[in-house]
Parts: C-alpha cells; structure tokens; sequence
C-alpha cells in the first residue's frame, strides 16, 4: 500500500496544472454549492424567523373553541330552542391569578397577561380606530414585539406610570401627533381618558404600527369598566417548536382558547413546505452539476493515464492495485477540493452576509441578505464532492484495469 | 532439466464477429540462456506470441509452461506475481513512467515484490543503471533522457527484480542505428554475462542473424 500511495502522490504532484485545474473545479462545486444552500436556509429561516418574532407563540384568549351553552339547553330536552335571550357572561378570563401562578409553575418561556379592547384614539378632531392593549411592563417587556423598535421615546417609559401611551408611528402621523402630544383614547363602553404619548415605535408591521395603543394594565381596565379582568395572554416559549404541545396542554387546564403560531399561520407553513422542496431541489441540484464536474475532470484524468495502468500491469501489478491507486488519487483531489471548497464556500457565504439594501420606498429600513451560518452544508458538500471524486476516480480505473494491457501496449505503437 | 518455456499448440483467436486467428497452434521450447529472435512480416503475429509467453494476454488454446509451472490455472494475481518475479519486458516504446525518474522507474517493480531493504532497492537500482551506461542520469525524468537512454532505463527496469527470462519487443524499432546497436550489445551481453534468457521480436533480419536461434512466424504459425 505505501508503494500505491507513493505512486498516487507522484502521479498528482507531477501534474502540476492539471491537479491545480481540477482541485480547483471540485473546490468550485464545493464553494457554490455551500453558499447557496447558506443563502437557501438562511432566507427560510429568516421568514420563519420573521414569522415567530412578530406574534406571540401561544395566543389564550378568553374564547371558547365552541359557543357556550346555554342554561335553557341544559334545562330543557329540546330539539332547538329559538327566541332566547343568551345570558351576557362576564368577560375575560376567570380568576387570572390562578392562571398565571399556574402558568408561572412549569412554562419553559416567558409570558405576559394583558387587557385588549376596542376603542378609538382622538387628537384634534382626528380618529383613528385602535386596539386599546392594557400590559404589565416588567412581564411585557420578554413577550412584545415592539420593545426593541422604538423611533422615539422607550417602552420603559410605561413602566414609570402615569397616564402614558405608545403607538405607532404610523398611528402618530395619521392623528397628526408627535412625541409628547396627549391624545384621548375613547373605549366602545364611552368612558374616555387622556394619555400622553411617551414613545412611537416602527415594527415594519403595518397594523400594529397604525393600529395597537398600548398602556399600563390598570388603565386600559379603568378605560373599559372591567376591572381587574384581562382577555388575553401571550406567550413566547425558549423553544418555539414546542408551542402546539404547550398550547394544547394550557386549553385542558384553563378551558380558553390556546392557539399555537403553527395553528394560527397553517396556510403560510403550507407555503413553506412547498418552498422547503424548492429550496431542496435547488441545492441537490447544484450539487449534482458539481458532482458532474468532478467527475469529468477526474475521470479524465485517469482515461489518460490508460497507458500507466497497462506499463504498470506488464510489470506485474494486479488489477486491485489499480482500481485503488486511481480511488485513491479521485480521493485525493477531492479531499483538497474539498478544503478548498470549504474555504471558498465560507468566504462566498461571508461576502454575501455584507451585502446590504434599502427595502421599502421610505428607505428607513436596511437589510442584510439572511445567511444561515451550518457545518451540515460544509460537512453535506464536502461529502458529495469526496464521493463523485472516488467514483469518477474508481469506474474509469476499473474499466481501464480490467483491459486487456495489450490493445494499450498496441495502440501506443 | 525443463526448458524455461514450453509452449504446446498456443493458440490465440479475436473473438469479434469474424474471429481473427493471431496465433495457431506454435509449439516451442526455449531453455535457459537462449538468445532468441522471433521474426515475420508485420501482423505475422510475432508480437501476439510474445504477449502470450509473457502472460500479457491468455491463449484461446494449448498451454504454457513458464519454469515448469503451468500457466493455465493461474488467476489474475498469480499471472500478475508470476509477471513481476519471473518476467522483465522491453518494448518497442519505452513505457517508462513519465512521473517519475530513472531510479525510480527501475525500483518500482522492486517495490511491489517487496524482496529488498528500500536502501538495497536503491543501491541495486544505481548500480543496474551505471552498468547500462547511465550513472550520471539517475535523478532525470524521461522526457530529459534521449531515446537510447530511455530504452535503456527500460532494460534496467525489466532486470529490477532480477528475472530468468527477458521479453523483447522490438527493443530497438525506435532508435537510430547507433542506438541500436548499443541496445542489441546490452541484450546479448545479459545471455553471455548474466545468464539471461532473452526473447527478442525484431523484424531487423541482420539482427536476428547474430542471435542463437530464430523463430520465423508466418500468419501466426512457425514457418
């Protein structure tokens, strides 16, 4: 075997160009192939990303998967009972604090109770219709969406008290309003109160940016006459995959409606699925040109080491000395290729990580191009390349071991 | 004592679509220390024949004893062991390795067989080399060596391993005369000095005369 990998390294390091071409043919299939699949997997991740980070992972809100029946349906053995007058039940979630201890014992994230009610949000003869979102700062703070994107003022601000307000910015430029203005918030049960603005956030999120106001808990259940009530409870878990098994598990214990992101975006994820193939295809068949490369420019080379192969039979070497020298010298290349590769690869998917863009006509937004950072596709690639390389080293090697040395010896002449 | 070759009814026919004989029924012996031409018009199948004798191709038919074992039931490896110990060749073109330098080129086979200490392969292919008139070109690749010295390097090479029998096809078909000459010298001086066999195809008839014995093949039969 030394004598084989002697034979091998001789026959590589003597043809300087050659190997030079087609190391750097594999490192070319290698390199392309990983920063594509790091430009794939990265735009995915991002949307789901996006996808996750905008919304709550579990959603309680104090609904019912089914109408509440009613108590003359329970009274009475009836086929229908029509004419009723239903029984108007309190609203919100009974007994918040036994929900939340209870959520606080075994919940493997974080989450946030809080009032949501409809009203309108006046300044100077202006209205604009708003989600009125009572919170709890402290809890608030590891569940929103908007804490890290304020333009002006800071979510803090909520949690120094008083009659503070955040909106959008969007929300601002429609009422006219800026930083610091109080607009009066109006609720559908006709109380109104003043607030002053303390912050306007931008989340790229059109209907929260113009259509959520938030304030401090107590307000929004002064605001809508229901004290001490909340409607709603968000819940942003460490593992978001985990969200339909704990949504399912808060619906047995409190009885409300738990709704997972999975549950709440299916079509989207549909849409994944199918962007999932794509994105497969698209990569397996990069990879699958490269690999094609590889072999050609290897199996080349052993095609026109024929005459080697029949010297090296007339001299007395068994054709499994042949089969592995030129695996091994396939193996060769496509080891160096493939370091390379992976070199090349990572520079690729490092330059591209630079590239920055403006989105959106108010050019307020920049953008990175979303780079998923994985040893998978170096190890994926890398293992690909290093298998076309041994069979583009070893098929041609066999065909060429098996012929008979004469008709080489023969055609030389 | 056997011959070193005993060939009976060697036949060889191309299994194509007409089949084509290239070798009919030759029965021969050569013992050791023959100084052998093979001669013939082109496509006569003198080559053929010595690609048979040296276990380069299988005959169709008859048998083959080299050393007094029988060929035929050898698989490819032992044909293979038995071509590396028992067999040097010598072709019309050197078939030197291109990669690799004279010494080398002659150490390789040395190396398969794995009989020597590396240094002593070393030594003995330095001293093959000298003794063919090629000490100051041990470390050149092929491409820098002359015809002569290639073909040279090619006989050092078919002795690596110290074999009884030598096979030669057209050895000096490529060279000019002088070279020529230097070559046929070293062959013969292998069967005087060093108690060789060698078996030489030429169609050189001036050759062939100052050899022991001539084989005269005729479309594939001893004519």
């Amino acid at each position: 075997m030394p004598l084989i990998f002697d034979i091998a390294i001789t026959h590589i390091a003597g043809r300087g160009r050659q190997t030079l071409v087609a190391v750097i043919g594999v490192a070319v299939g290698v390199g392309f192939s990983i920063a594509m699949a790091a430009l794939m997997q990265g735009g995915q991740d991002d949307f789901v990303r996006q996808l996750v980070d905008t919304m709550p992972h579990v959603d309680i809100t104090d609904e019912q998967r089914t109408a509440r029946r009613q108590p003359a349906e329970d009274a009475f053995a009836t086929v229908a009972i029509s004419g009723l007058r239903p029984r108007d039940d309190r609203r919100g979630i009974i007994n918040p604090t036994a929900a939340t201890s209870w959520l606080e014992s075994w919940l493997p994230g974080r989450f946030a109770a809080s009032l949501k009610a409809q009203g309108v949000i006046r300044y100077s003869s202006r209205e604009v219709g708003a989600a009125i979102i009572g919170i709890e700062p402290e809890r608030e703070s590891g569940v929103s969406p908007i804490v890290g994107d304020f333009v002006e003022g800071s979510f803090s601000a909520l949690a120094a008290g008083g009659n503070n307000v955040l909106i959008g910015d969007t929300m601002a430029s429609r009422l006219g309003a800026g930083f610091g203005d109080t607009i009066t918030a109006v609720s559908s049960e006709g109380l109104t109160r003043n607030f002053k603005i303390a912050g306007l956030f931008h989340t790229g999120t059109t209907a929260r940016d113009e259509g959520e106001a938030y304030v401090l808990l107590k307000n929004a259940q002064i605001l809508s006459a229901r004290p001490n009530a909340i409607n709603e409870i968000r819940i942003k878990l460490d593992d978001p995959n985990r969200a339909p098994a704990v949504a399912h598990r808060a619906e047995a214990e409190l009885g409300y409606k738990a709704v997972a992101w999975q549950e709440a975006n299916e079509s989207i994820l549909e849409a994944l699925v199918v962007r999932n193939v794509i994105m497969y295809t698209v990569v397996g068949a990069i990879m699958l040109v490269a690999g094609f490369g590889i072999y050609n420019i290897i199996s080349t080379i052993t095609h026109e080491k024929a005459r080697d192969i029949a010297i090296m039979k007339s001299l007395g070497f068994p054709e499994s000395d042949m089969r592995r020298l030129f695996l091994l010298e396939g193996v060769a290349i496509g080891a160096a290729g493939s370091v390379l590769g992976a070199l090349l690869g990572f520079s690729m998917t490092y330059a591209l990580s630079l590239v920055r863009f403006e989105i959106a006509a108010t050019g307020q937004e920049m953008t990175r191009l979303p780079i998923a950072w994985s040893l998978m596709h170096y190890v994926i690639a890398s293992a690909f390349a290093l298998g076309s390389a041994a069979v583009a080293g070893y098929l041609p090697a066999r065909r060429a071991a098996r012929l008979n040395p004469v008709e080489i010896i023969r055609g030389a002449s | 004592m056997s011959a070193l070759i005993e060939a009976e009814k060697l036949t060889r026919v191309l299994p194509e679509t007409v089949p084509v004989t290239l070798v009919k029924d030759i029965t021969l012996a050569i013992d050791e220390r023959e100084f052998v031409a093979v001669t013939g018009p082109s496509g006569s199948g003198k080559s053929s024949l010595l690609y048979l004798l040296g276990l380069l191709d299988r005959p169709t038919a008859g048998t083959l004893r080299i050393g007094g074992r029988d060929t035929e039931p050898m698989n490819e490896r032992e044909r293979a062991r038995t071509r590396l110990s028992m067999l040097g060749f010598v072709f019309q073109f050197h078939f030197l390795l291109p990669e690799f330098t004279a010494r080398e080129n002659v150490e390789i086979p040395m190396r398969k067989l794995g009989r020597l200490a590396r240094p002593e392969m070393r030594e003995r292919a330095g001293e093959l080399l000298s003794s063919l008139g090629l000490g100051e070109h041990l470390d050149k690749r092929p491409d820098q060596l002359s015809g002569g010295q290639r073909q040279r390097v090619a006989v050092a090479r078919s002795l690596a391993n110290d074999p009884p029998l030598i096979l030669a096809d057209e050895p000096t078909g490529s060279l000019d005369s002088k070279s020529s000459e230097q070559v046929f010298a070293i062959l013969e001086n292998l069967v005087r000095e060093r108690g060789k066999t060698v078996v030489a195809v030429t169609h050189d008839l001036d050759m062939a005369a100052r050899m022991d014995r001539r084989i005269h093949i005729v479309d594939g039969k001893i004519g």
